[in-house]
């Protein structure tokens, strides 16, 4: 390849060490490399899955058999709490943060973050962030009043432990990385492009998490207020939650869902963007309707803040407003699940690969249009009044955050890990631990929609021995296990690639993106040179032109 | 998928007349929202009927053939079916809005505020309390209801957020502190139906179960005068004893019992707590031995809960369990 584009090398910005000086654990710590850090943030994200992993498995021996007393209530409402609070915010956050910090600067032909030093910052305050919440085991008991803390119970005479006050901490700490790392990725997306790469150009995974970080933005602050009213309620004996003293119950649920419905976007519009990488290059063909796909996440993004309510349709706010927020709950619907037809059609008249990234793509296809369909039923009004808080909630969120989110994470791991390590991840133990997954998966949650339409609760540390749910719980508790043993399968699988996989080389899936052009692993300098971009697959493009059309460009 | 699960809920249905679902509507208010979740089940099984076959399709008929290196054609779109994939989803979803407002309306229409209710739910941690205003009755966590009225019922809280549902009487209602919720309900047949709390309230979430007894208007007006009388006089020498203990004890500082000294209004009232079927929201069957055993350790059988372990000894306890049950 030619020279073509000059890209500046991260000068200022380096802690002095030298690329091929191995200071072993060190390095890492000190690292302000996007590389590092983008895997600092996997590990971490996959640290916190096998603890919030490990309080599912035992709350699920708990609920394996009516009226069980292997937990206390006490235990079990304070293992619901950490393990929603840790899978949202201490898994699905850093796991998409870790792929954003890794493949942006590579997708646009960067060598760097906007600010790498900040990049280090984030992810060590969401880690410290995430240890501090955890801290509130050993401190006098953890959060206790689920992962959105509903007022007037996370209040001191209701919630005694200092759970709640970790729970406040910890996530207004890890916020503060969150934010940081949105500026850092928007910066670096408006600032860093390659020459020539306008937004049009920008791979869809980019793109993705450029709406994403002004969501995100935009979201936390509603979040940060909240949980600082909550720690003044708690500490200085405030009002804004305390019901007993002329405080409100429902404010603190808008300002949440106001955050927490956006959220929900923000693990799953990254998720989406590694879904329309993987797709066409295992069709070889290019997304279909690029720009769909594109304007429709920014729809996404708006919509999000006008649909937080969708949660509170029990709460008593009246037919008027149930029925705003059920129309624009459907209306967010449709740009979320046209995408589906969108990958549909991509594949169509390809030629499909199955390698485990992509197979974990088209399950994708079919497990999120479960979570989108029963997200549907929530919208339309009457059926939220029946189902809402039920475990018909807790199989459609579960749809949505694994069936989506994780089955999106799992497409985007199969798919880097060879650029990330050097090494292929095994496909063959790889496929074993899909099906695994997909079977445990679906065998814990399909049958939860039915204990929800039987009327059980959500949040219940046992339940009476009525006709259906032992064995339906049992089928969800064994489900469960099976999840659980593929990911020790994951893990190993893992360990074992890193240890001696198969060489990947530059580009083994023939994919079109930049992060291919480089080695695998990149080095230090992501890159020296790079082809011109004049698409949103430029290595494909680069293909396709005979060498005297380069030449030809190259000097014009 | 959603429609499997209904079918067989509705197959459930049949063989078993108490299975709790809410495909087994027993008010107008639950076979209004059970016919439009219905018609949802059959709009998301199409859906997903609809990926699921093109999703297999596609990957057979498209799967790369061995020794095949060639490139396929590379299209990028076709804006005529992209109006279709936008344009379908949208005209269903329209139906369902326009059934959403309409069953809305019809399921929850506007209260005047002047009206008295005809009976008034307050949540506690963790029991419920239940009022008739117009009779003055008072009780606790069994809710005996007339069937063939149009009832408004009055949702408080007096402490954090609960949630009334119970799955065949149709749409759940929160109990807010601060804030009154109104639920009209208008039960079809009589029998037993069963709910429970739907909003996380603390420990005892679980165990705030809900039993509904719907009745005739004959039994329930019979069941209503019953309890409107003072709590029956103890009929024996230990039944004395026990309520000689209850009120110099600890329990009076909590419960009432209608027609003695005990007034607080605390816990639940007591003043018919023998002819309830269960105590503790459903832990248990109501009987002298199972009373025995919750005052004895309440903290035992219902970790959490607002009433303590008292040191009382064993003949206290059984005078006080045997007066208890005598309160029909």
């Amino acid at each position: 390849m030619a020279e073509i584009v000059d890209i500046p090398e991260p000068s200022t910005s380096f802690p002095g060490l030298g690329v091929s000086t191995d200071q072993g654990l060190l390095q890492w710590i000190s690292s302000v490399d996007h590389k590092m850090i983008g895997i600092m943030y996997l590990f971490v994200a996959l640290f916190f899955f096998v603890i919030g992993g490990l309080e599912a498995l035992l709350m699920r021996v708990q609920l394996a058999w009516p009226l069980m007393h292997f937990l206390g209530p006490e235990t079990y409402n304070q293992f619901f709490t950490m393990h929603g609070t840790t899978m949202i915010f201490f898994v699905a956050m850093p796991a998409v943060f870790g792929f954003s910090v890794y493949f942006v600067p590579l997708m646009i032909g960067a060598n760097e973050m906007a600010f790498p030093r900040m990049n280090a910052f984030s992810l060590w305050i969401t880690f410290f962030g995430g240890l501090l919440l955890y801290f509130s085991f050993v401190a006098g008991g953890a959060p206790d009043a689920g992962w959105f803390n509903y007022a007037p119970l996370n209040q001191k005479n209701y919630s005694s432990n200092p759970g709640i006050d970790y729970y406040a901490m910890g996530l207004l700490l890890s916020g503060i990385g969150s934010v940081t790392t949105s500026i850092n990725l928007i910066v670096t997306v408006l600032h860093k492009r390659i020459r020539n790469m306008k937004l049009n150009k920008l791979p869809l995974f980019v793109w993705m998490v450029f709406v994403n970080s002004f969501l995100l933005l935009a979201a936390f602050p509603s979040l940060n207020a909240a949980l600082a009213m909550l720690l003044m309620d708690r500490q200085f004996h405030a009002h804004f939650f305390n019901t007993t003293n002329g405080g409100s119950a429902l404010l603190w649920q808008h300002l949440f869902w106001i955050f927490g419905h956006p959220e929900v976007y923000i693990v799953i519009l990254p998720p989406f963007g590694i879904l329309s990488e993987v797709f066409p290059v295992f069709s070889r063909k290019p997304i279909f309707g690029y720009s769909f796909v594109a304007v429709s996440s920014v729809a996404i993004a708006l919509l999000a803040f006008g649909v937080w309510a969708h949660h509170m349709f029990a709460v008593g706010l009246g037919n008027t407003v149930d029925s705003f927020f059920s129309a624009s709950s459907m209306l967010i619907g449709i740009p979320t699940g046209v995408k589906i037809f969108n990958w549909l059609a991509t594949m169509y008249g390809g030629k499909i690969k199955f390698t485990v990234s992509m197979m974990f793509a088209i399950a994708f296809l079919v497990e999120f249009t479960i979570g989108g369909l029963s997200g549907i039923a929530f919208s339309i009004v009457p059926i939220d009044w029946q189902l809402t808080d039920t475990y018909y909630v807790v199989a459609h969120l579960h749809y949505v955050f694994i069936g989506g989110t994780i089955f999106g994470l799992f497409a985007g791991l199969f798919y880097w890990f060879p650029k990330m390590t050097g090494k292929m991840l095994d496909e063959k133990t790889g496929k074993w631990f899909f099906w695994l997954f997909v079977i445990g998966f679906n065998a814990t949650f399909l049958v939860q929609h039915l204990l929800g339409i039987l009327g059980m609760p959500r949040r219940v540390y046992t339940y009476p021995d009525l006709p259906w749910y032992g064995v339906l719980n049992f089928i969800s508790t064994t489900g469960a296990f099976l999840m659980g043993a593929s990911i020790l399968l994951l893990v190993y699988v893992i360990y074992k690639s890193m240890k001696r996989g198969k060489e990947a080389g530059n580009n083994p899936w023939d994919a079109a993106t930049l992060e291919w052009a480089t080695t695998s692993p990149p080095p230090l300098k992501n890159f020296d040179e790079l082809p011109l971009v004049e698409g949103p697959r430029p290595l494909w493009d680069w293909k396709q032109t005979s060498a005297p059309e380069r030449e030809k460009k190259e000097q014009g | 998928m959603e429609f499997g699960f209904l079918f067989l809920g509705q197959e459930l249905g049949k063989g078993l007349i108490l299975l709790q679902s809410i495909t087994n509507p027993a008010s107008q208010q639950a076979e209004r929202i059970n016919r439009v979740f219905n018609s949802f089940n059959i709009a998301a099984a199409a859906m997903l009927l609809l990926v699921s076959f093109l999703v297999v399709y596609i990957c057979i008929k498209f799967r790369t053939k061995k020794g095949d290196s060639s490139e396929p054609l590379q299209t990028k779109g076709n804006t005529k079916l992209e109006a279709v994939m936008i344009g379908v989803p949208a005209l269903l979803l329209a139906y369902f809005f326009y059934q959403t407002v309409v069953i809305e309306r019809a399921v929850a229409p506007a209260v005047d505020k002047t009206m008295q209710p005809d009976i008034i739910i307050t949540g506690h941690q963790w029991w419920w309390e239940v009022e008739y205003p117009a009779s003055k009755v008072v009780t606790a966590n069994e809710v005996h209801l007339p069937i063939g009225k149009h009832l408004l019922m009055e949702m408080r809280s007096a402490d954090v957020i609960h949630d009334w549902w119970v799955p065949e009487l149709g749409n759940k209602m929160d109990l807010v502190p601060n804030m009154n919720n109104y639920l009209w309900l208008d039960i079809n047949k009589p029998g037993n139906y069963a709910g429970a709390c739907s909003e996380f309230c603390g420990a005892q979430h679980a165990w705030m179960r809900i039993n509904v007894i719907a009745q005739t208007q004959n039994d329930f007006n019979k069941w209503l005068a019953l309890n409107q009388s003072n709590a029956k006089a103890p009929g024996d020498a230990l039944a004395m004893a026990g309520e000689k203990l209850f009120q110099e004890k600890t329990c009076a500082n909590c419960h009432r019992i209608q027609g003695t000294a005990a007034n607080a209004i605390v816990g639940p009232d007591l003043t018919h707590i023998g002819g309830r079927q269960e105590i503790l929201t459903g832990i248990m069957k109501n009987n002298e031995g199972n009373l025995y055993k919750w005052i004895n350790h309440p903290q035992e059988i219902k970790p959490g809960a607002h009433m303590p372990d008292f040191i009382l000894e064993k003949d206290s306890v059984v005078a006080i369990a045997h007066y208890l049950i005598g309160l029909k």
